[in-house]
């Protein structure tokens, strides 16, 4: 009874959706405040009726209802709730009905916060959105309805993969589709502006905070779903240019380009036509990476089981979306006629510079993902693109942008002057180089290494700068604490954000430098690795949940003492027989201790063991970004909601 | 990219993002039928050997393994049931999601042969440490001389032989559970 519930309310949902991306865009064309005004019941009661979907299904997954096939296919009655939870959206149908309820959460987070939207805008905006959801909301109801039956009920669930059974997997999907889905906002924001023919500062005031919630969600999921591959996959690495791990790269990429032009917009009424495209490019690229991963297109490990017909359908709506919104850009977007000019060397100089490198490391990182696709269906050649491509094509990009991120945030708005900059900038510049020439003599890493140490320091550095030539921390240091306090929001999440994709660079010279080795080991027996003596205490058997375990137990000491105990695991998942092996990962935030335990042989473990330099950094620095964004967030959401004359609005 | 009041002569850039996604559709509509068709298969080209007997070839056995050597010479027909050949290396992520799927059926008693593709001895010995061995015998083809002539595409990848020695099925890409229970499982009660 509860799944038909559901499932009726997915009708339901669709039925408003319909009528929601009819009448407010037709009110706002003919200027009728009362059709506009249905914008906003109609958001909320799209809300109400996916969430009950949603509730339905986590309801059949809670009860394990083995009527329901979705349960079947991926639930388990032995698995633990938080995993059941997490089984129902781990799968194609749940997934995309989280994916449609994200999409109503926010267009009804548009509607209720976006009081001093202009109605027009908002009205427009809000249907745009509902023209997205009837898309993937009959793609739900005709191609992957989680609701569907099965008779007779088998006995129980077949389970779920015991790789995926794991918190961070739990939670990766949802944030990385608050990313996803935070780009169909601004892709609305994009077209309600074409429709409407009219992009001023105050559309890049609304746009910047959605652009940049979105980005911080991405960012979490992306940074979530590399520490998966790393401590999960056990083997030590953390990016592996797959095709889905760069589907999820390139709206990141589009976004970040997009969080930089809206500023330009807002502050110096700008780059218009450019933060139009990138808006639609960045959902474009949402919606690419959910077509690759679900059409079969491409031969990925993280690929859901893939289906030509829901490929259609995809491609269909991607066709829809992506090619009706260029149309519509490529005929209106002559109207966005920009009213700044600006020198090249000035702020707003520097961030077409951010975007042209960053919008170039996105075509790299396209054309490689895609490339072997294409060279297949025009040329019949097998060809398969991977990590050197990758290194190679993106690293002569990624370092000029970093070189000029903080001297970018340096420059004033209008006209600025380099020198002015690179003078407040010396002393950053000069540690940078002093820390990467320590790091490649004295501690003695490779070039690489010592580089991405160099390019590390000068983004943290650089960062520090800033705040401090913004405090007047040398100039007046008595005043500096006052002004720490007085100094925007939007101030420190920049800063904070530029400082950590430095943390996160140096987390990554860091890998550079690991080192592991293989050894097999008797009870009492050990070996030693980067100045560590690792010991094998033994093995004992451990039975969880739904799992038996065999357990070792390794002492890592150093010049005697005990550093840590590490419980390196091999689970065998009783339902389907799956073995996976468990990392254990000692850290300290300096460095990863990392055992993952192999197979056994005559009494003896096999072990791997891994020293990992600032491993953790790199995660970090990707929680440091979101913590950034957020942060410059809070202060845009105060802005927003309270709009000061413009006197009182302080340069970010 | 600059917002100068685009003249007419540069109208035409702002219809690039629509050429260039419907170039982009047009390709994937063209992928997506080959895919219903057989023409488009990012699993590889359907393999040349099918309905054939193996290539000639002899490999020596991986250093340290107590695996023996596997040549053309075990795969000719009659056999005492049908086996796989898989193409494997330690450094193949898929790999890793295969592996399971190897080691059950081998438990099962499918001989399972493998040849270690472009690998060293002490990381292949390494990898079946950690993960198990599912190979009865074990062939090296470090230089890919061997794996030129089956045709392969990547690694990992897995031909059926039946008894007679005749390749009946090649898969390129990991063998997942929904590999073995689709395809695998009915091709091994057909020629069992």
């Amino acid at each position: 009874m509860i799944p038909e519930l559901g499932h009726f309310a997915l009708a339901l949902a669709c039925i408003i959706a319909v009528v929601q991306s009819v009448l407010p865009v037709v009110g706002a064309a003919r200027r009728d405040a009362r059709w506009m005004a249905t914008a906003v019941p109609l958001a909320l009661g799209q809300l109400v009726a996916i969430g009950a979907a949603f509730g339905a299904l986590l309801w059949a997954y809670a009860v394990n209802d083995t009527t329901v096939a979705n349960v079947v296919a991926n639930s388990h009655s032995a698995k633990p709730l938080i995993y059941k939870f997490s089984g129902a959206w781990g799968n194609h149908e749940g997934s995309m009905l989280l994916w449609v309820l994200i999409l109503a959460m926010c267009g009804a987070a548009v509607a209720v916060f976006g009081r001093d939207l202009p109605t027009a805008l908002k009205a427009r905006v809000i249907g745009v959105l509902g023209w997205v959801a009837i898309g993937f909301l009959l793609f739900i109801i005709f191609t992957s309805n989680p609701f569907d039956r099965v008779w007779p009920p088998p006995a129980d669930g077949r389970g779920l993969n015991p790789v995926l059974q794991d918190p961070g997997l739990a939670m990766h999907p949802p944030t990385l589709y608050l990313g996803y889905v935070g780009y169909a906002v601004t892709f609305a924001f994009a077209v309600a502006a074409l429709l409407e023919g009219r992009v001023d500062a105050a559309w890049g005031r609304w746009v910047r905070p959605w652009a940049l919630g979105a980005w911080c969600f991405l960012t979490v999921g992306i940074t979530m779903g590399s520490w998966w591959a790393y401590y999960e996959l056990g083997w030590g690495g953390y990016w592996f240019w797959d095709p889905v791990e760069n589907a999820s790269l390139l709206p990141w990429l589009a976004g970040t380009a997009l969080l930089h032009s809206a500023i330009v917009v807002e502050k110096r009424d700008t780059l218009k036509v450019w933060s139009v495209l990138l808006a639609i490019l960045a959902f474009a690229m949402s919606l690419l990476g959910t077509f690759l991963v679900r059409s079969g297109v491409l031969n990925s490990v993280h690929a859901f089981a893939s289906d030509p017909t829901r490929g259609v359908f995809i491609l269909a709506l991607l066709m829809v979306y992506v090619a009706g919104a260029f149309a519509l850009f490529a005929w209106r977007a002559p109207k966005l006629a920009p009213t700044g000019i600006f020198a090249p060397i000035s702020r707003e100089g520097a961030l077409v510079l951010n975007n042209l490198l960053i919008c170039s490391i996105a075509a790299v990182v396209l054309a490689g993902t895609l490339w072997p696709l294409f060279a297949d269906i025009l040329m019949g050649a097998k060809i398969s693109v991977g990590p050197p491509f990758f290194n190679t094509a993106t690293a002569p990009l990624a370092i000029p942008l970093v070189i000029a991120m903080p001297i970018g945030a340096m420059l004033p708005w209008k006209r600025a002057d380099v020198w002015g900059a690179l003078q407040r900038l010396w002393w950053a510049a000069s540690a940078a180089l002093l820390i990467g020439l320590l790091s490649l003599a004295v501690v003695g890493y490779p070039v690489w290494p010592a580089l991405g140490i160099t390019l590390a320091a000068w983004l943290v550095v650089g960062a520090a700068a800033d705040i401090a030539d913004r405090i007047a921390l040398f100039r007046r240091p008595t005043q500096a604490w006052r002004r720490a306090l007085g100094l925007p929001r939007a101030a420190w999440g920049a800063a904070i954000a530029h400082g950590a994709v430095g943390i996160s660079i140096a987390g990554i010279a860091g890998m550079g430098v690991a080192t592991d080795t293989l050894v097999q080991l008797n009870a009492g027996q050990s070996t030693r690795l980067a100045g560590y003596e690792w010991r094998m205490d033994g093995v004992s058997d451990v039975t969880g949940p739904n799992y038996r375990s065999r357990r070792a137990t390794v002492t890592v000491l150093r010049d005697g003492a005990v550093v840590t105990v590490l419980h390196p695991e091999r689970r065998t998942f009783i339902v389907d027989n799956q073995t996976t092996t468990e990392a254990a990962i000692h850290t300290n935030a300096m460095r990863d201790l990392y055992a993952v335990l192999g197979e056994e042989r005559d009494g003896a473990a096999v072990l791997r063991l891994h020293h990992n330099p600032f491993a953790p950094w790199i995660w970090f620095g990707g929680l440091a970004m979101a913590l950034g964004g957020m942060l410059s967030l809070s202060d845009r959401r105060l802005r927003v909601a309270a709009p000061a004359p413009k006197a009182a609005t302080v340069p970010a | 990219m600059s917002d100068a009041p685009a003249p007419r002569s540069r109208r035409w850039m702002l219809y690039t993002p629509l050429a260039l996604a419907g170039a982009a559709g047009a390709g994937f509509w063209v992928m997506l039928r080959g895919l219903q068709t057989g023409d488009y298969d990012p699993r590889g080209v359907p393999s040349a050997l099918i309905g054939r007997g193996v290539p000639e070839f002899s490999l020596p056995a991986v250093e340290g393994s107590d695996r023996p050597a596997l040549s053309a010479a075990d795969l000719r027909g009659p056999l005492p049931r049908p086996v796989l050949v898989n193409f494997w290396a330690s450094w193949c992520v898929p790999c890793i999601v295969e592996h399971p799927q190897l080691m059950a059926l081998s438990r099962e008693g499918v001989p399972v042969l493998g040849i270690n593709y472009k690998d060293k001895p002490e990381d292949a010995l390494a990898f079946l440490a950690r993960r198990g061995d599912p190979y009865t015998r074990l062939g090296r083809d470090e230089p890919g001389r061997v794996a030129i002539d089956w045709g392969l595409y990547g690694v990992p990848e897995t031909y059926l032989i039946d008894r007679q020695g005749i390749i009946r099925w090649r898969y390129a890409g990991p063998v997942t559970p929904e590999v073995v229970a689709q395809d695998l499982r009915p091709l091994l009660r057909r020629y069992a």
